[in-house]
């Protein structure tokens, strides 16, 4: 094994900065301009960190539990895209002062004058909503930093049993997991229709980070193994496991999706409809039909043969295709609650947007320039460079 | 018993090994010990351009076709073209059954909705790709009607099921020299090599396709599989809780009491103003048939709407007032007599008068208005106003009618 660290070329601290800094302008201006819709971009673009960020850490669980090889090359660059996470707990502030503009049922008079939300406010109100909210990403940062710590030290001390500790905590943080991305789908997404139930609503959003989580993690592993910041023998066969696992978490997305919908259309209960009428609304129609394409008739049938499983060119495309997939679709989960006469989107929504992105290439450049792009010290790094499918 | 059993099995499964194996050498076969040697020997063989050579493997290696230097397999095209096959087999099907023959409205959607249609569309193109995925391969790679290979009962088969990774090379080859494949296999670390000859039956004669021992182990697992499941599910399971939900519901049946509800009836009188679906209530219900000389008929007097009439008249009237309304219908002697329908009283009411009885009832006529349609009652009037004109028919009218 022959890694030396090599800083990250100017290009990225240069994208993330320039991303950013117009992001926050814009953020800012659409703040000033009209906050009720700034707030509903807001909690888009924090769902979407979310995505990132969880479910990154939510891979790096899963290969210490599954005992996978292939991925752990690639597992750091996972680990530091999960450093979004104690910034969500930052981000979660302004959210919190515009609970008013986004959800209906903190509002008095409509607790007063609702019967059905009366039904649910044991479970939907201001207090307990927080206490949940904040025990989530509470979990969520204790997992990060525990596995962030055993695996930076790994580095150092070579320590096996360091791993051992890691799939302890992989298997709680994966039953952690499970809840925590449920009930935080069901409280800052389903709760805008506070109407509106449906049981997969947890599972869809789940699907929706791992295709999104996935996405992300194979754009940077490709890039930085193709331009050589990785260790140097990493070929075809890791390349073609991330595309499967893409592949197939994006098929899963849409099985879920399609379920949800299916569900809802033939039991035609009109508390359970409404949320698919206000997509049908106007412009939304093409956007919901949009989203079969752009997130899984598409991707689908580039992904399908085996031989654009090994094109890193494609792999680079495809996934920053299915990056912007996963903003569609959360896009189409909550904006509906707001353009409730049909499709918008404007600079404001652009603005988001590219915070978003410019959040995650400065945070993970921050982080990449303190440690290893590659975990040196983990024992199953040499199973992984010497990766075959066989 | 069952030591028995088991012995004649044994006896049938070695049976094969006793059969004589010729002289004629089928191949040199060759054990190695990992996949990854395996693959390595598989690109040496492959790249020194021997043709008829295979390569043998406990469970499937990824890159094996590339170092064997094979050519992209068709098998694909099997399974996508069955695939689509079972896509559009199962839409024309549903579309075909839920709109075209049998079509019935259920909980208020469309014949024929997609979203409903798509989990049976995946489950036949998920079972006809497979199926013909498998009898491909079968086909394609196990040659299938061809079920006798020297390879069959050798110690190298029973190896390569198991625990090692086998590569044959066979003297049919072009290339074939003995020392240089026993040489090729000692290059690249062969475990062991052994030599596979061909059977007696290999040589002689043709086997069938369906060997006769292989045709009765199928004909009877296929019975004693059907069998237990005929057994199972209609006796076993058929009276078995949770199975016997379906068709034994704790619910109560139309006409039959029930305690659930004070006056122990079990079916629920409809909320009070409910009006069937299609149904327009009648204004002048129970009001005397003064109110009603206004009604006109919306049914105009056509062919076809006479023979409606003449229908519904035939099946509704007719016990009652007879098939001419002369009021002596099959039930004249079970039943007062209704007056005739050609009476001076009938033939000066408005039509409006006609329908409100039929609507409303009169004296021991009920109503009929739940049985026949509106449309269908001003059909009826229609048919009896016919009727009426056709009693007082005149030789003229024979004339015109020629």
């Amino acid at each position: 094994m022959d890694y030396t660290k090599k800083p990250l070329p100017p290009i990225v601290a240069k994208l993330g900065t320039g991303l950013l800094g117009v992001g926050l302008v814009l953020v800012v201006l659409s703040f000033v301009t009209d906050t009720h819709r700034a707030f509903f971009d807001y909690l888009w673009m924090y769902m979407f960190l979310v995505s990132i960020g969880v479910g990154s850490l939510a891979l790096v669980a899963l290969e210490y539990l599954v005992g996978a090889t292939w991925s752990t090359p690639f597992r750091r660059i996972s680990e530091f895209l999960a450093a979004l996470i104690p910034l969500l707990v930052i981000l979660v502030i302004p959210l919190i002062f515009g609970m008013h503009d986004l959800f209906h049922w903190t509002h008095e008079e409509t607790l007063l004058n609702d019967p059905l939300l009366q039904a649910k406010s044991a479970y939907l109100n201001v207090p307990f909503f927080l206490i949940r909210t904040a025990i989530i990403l509470l979990i969520w940062v204790v997992f990060y930093f525990l596995f962030i710590r055993n695996s930076l030290k790994q580095d150092d001390t070579r320590d096996p049993l360091l791993t051992k500790q890691s799939i302890k905590f992989s298997a709680a943080f994966a039953i952690l997991f499970m809840f925590t991305i449920t009930f935080i789908a069901i409280d800052w997404m389903m709760s805008l229709e506070y109407h509106w139930f449906s049981t997969m609503f947890g599972v869809y959003y789940f699907a929706g980070t791992m295709v999104a989580a996935f996405a992300a993690g194979t754009f940077c592993s490709v890039q930085l193994n193709e331009n050589g910041y990785l260790v140097s023998n990493i070929k075809d066969n890791n390349y073609y496991s991330f595309a499967t696992l893409l592949f197939g978490f994006n098929v899963f997305w849409a099985y879920i999706g399609f379920s949800q919908y299916m569900l809802i259309w033939y039991a035609d209960i009109p508390e359970e409809t409404f949320w698919i009428m206000m997509r049908m609304k106007g412009s939304w129609s093409y956007f919901s039909i949009g989203l079969i394409f752009v997130h899984f008739v598409i991707p689908f049938l580039i992904l399908l043969p085996r031989s654009s499983k090994v094109k890193p060119k494609l792999l680079t495309v495809i996934s920053i295709w299915l990056l912007f997939a996963h903003a569609y679709d959360l896009y189409w989960i909550i904006m509906p609650s707001y353009f409730t006469e049909g499709f918008v989107f404007g600079w404001s929504e652009l603005g988001f947007l590219m915070f978003a992105f410019g959040l995650i290439i400065t945070v993970f450049r921050m982080r990449a320039a303190k440690s290893n792009l590659v975990p040196v010290g983990d024992p199953k790094l040499e199973a992984g460079l010497n990766f075959h499918l066989n | 018993m069952l030591k028995n059993i088991l012995n004649k099995i044994k006896e049938f499964d070695t049976a094969e090994d006793k059969e004589v194996r010729s002289s004629k050498l089928y191949g040199k076969a060759a054990l190695y010990n990992t996949p990854n040697e395996i693959t390595e020997a598989a690109a040496v063989v492959a790249g020194k351009g021997y043709k008829k050579f295979d390569i043998y493997t406990p469970y499937p290696l990824h890159g094996m076709d590339t170092a064997m230097g094979l050519p992209p397999p068709k098998i694909g095209y099997v399974s996508f073209i069955m695939g689509i096959t079972g896509t559009i087999l199962a839409l024309v099907m549903m579309i075909w059954m839920s709109s075209i023959d049998y079509p019935n409205i259920i909980g208020g959607k469309p014949f024929f909705g997609l979203p409903g249609a798509i989990p049976i569309t995946f489950e036949s193109t998920v079972l006809l790709c497979g199926i013909a995925t498998v009898l491909g391969l079968l086909i394609l790679f196990s040659k299938m009607p061809k079920l006798n290979s020297p390879l069959n009962d050798t110690d190298f088969m029973k190896h390569v099921t198991s625990d090692k990774f086998g590569l044959v090379i066979e003297t049919g080859d072009e290339m074939y020299i003995e020392d240089e494949v026993l040489n090729l296999f000692s290059k690249t670390n062969a475990y062991e090599v052994q030599d596979i000859y061909f059977r007696e039956s290999n040589l002689t004669k043709k086997t069938p396709l369906f060997d006769k021992k292989f045709t009765m182990a199928i004909i009877i697992t296929g019975l004693m599989t059907a069998g237990v499941a005929y057994v199972t599910l209609n006796y076993v399971l058929y009276e078995t809780v949770p199975f016997n939900w379906m068709w034994q519901q704790g619910r109560i049946d139309a006409q039959s009491k029930s305690d659930f509800f004070p006056n122990q009836s079990g079916m629920r009188p409809p909320v009070e103003g409910t009006v069937a679906r299609g149904f327009v209530p009648y204004e002048y219900q129970g009001m005397p048939d003064s109110v009603v000389k206004l009604l006109s008929n919306p049914v105009p007097v056509t062919v076809k709407s006479l023979e409606r009439g003449q229908d519904r008249f035939n099946i509704y009237c007719s016990p009652c007032h007879g098939y001419t309304g002369d009021g002596d219908g099959r039930l004249r002697d079970q039943f007062p007599k209704p007056p005739s329908l050609h009476n001076e009283k009938v033939k000066n009411w408005p039509d409006g008068n006609i329908f409100h009885v039929m609507t409303n009832g009169q004296n021991v006529m009920p109503s009929y208005s739940e049985q026949v349609s509106k449309e269908d009652r001003w059909a009826i009037v229609n048919y009896i106003r016919a009727l009426q004109r056709a009693k007082d028919a005149s030789e003229e009218d024979l004339e015109k009618a020629k």
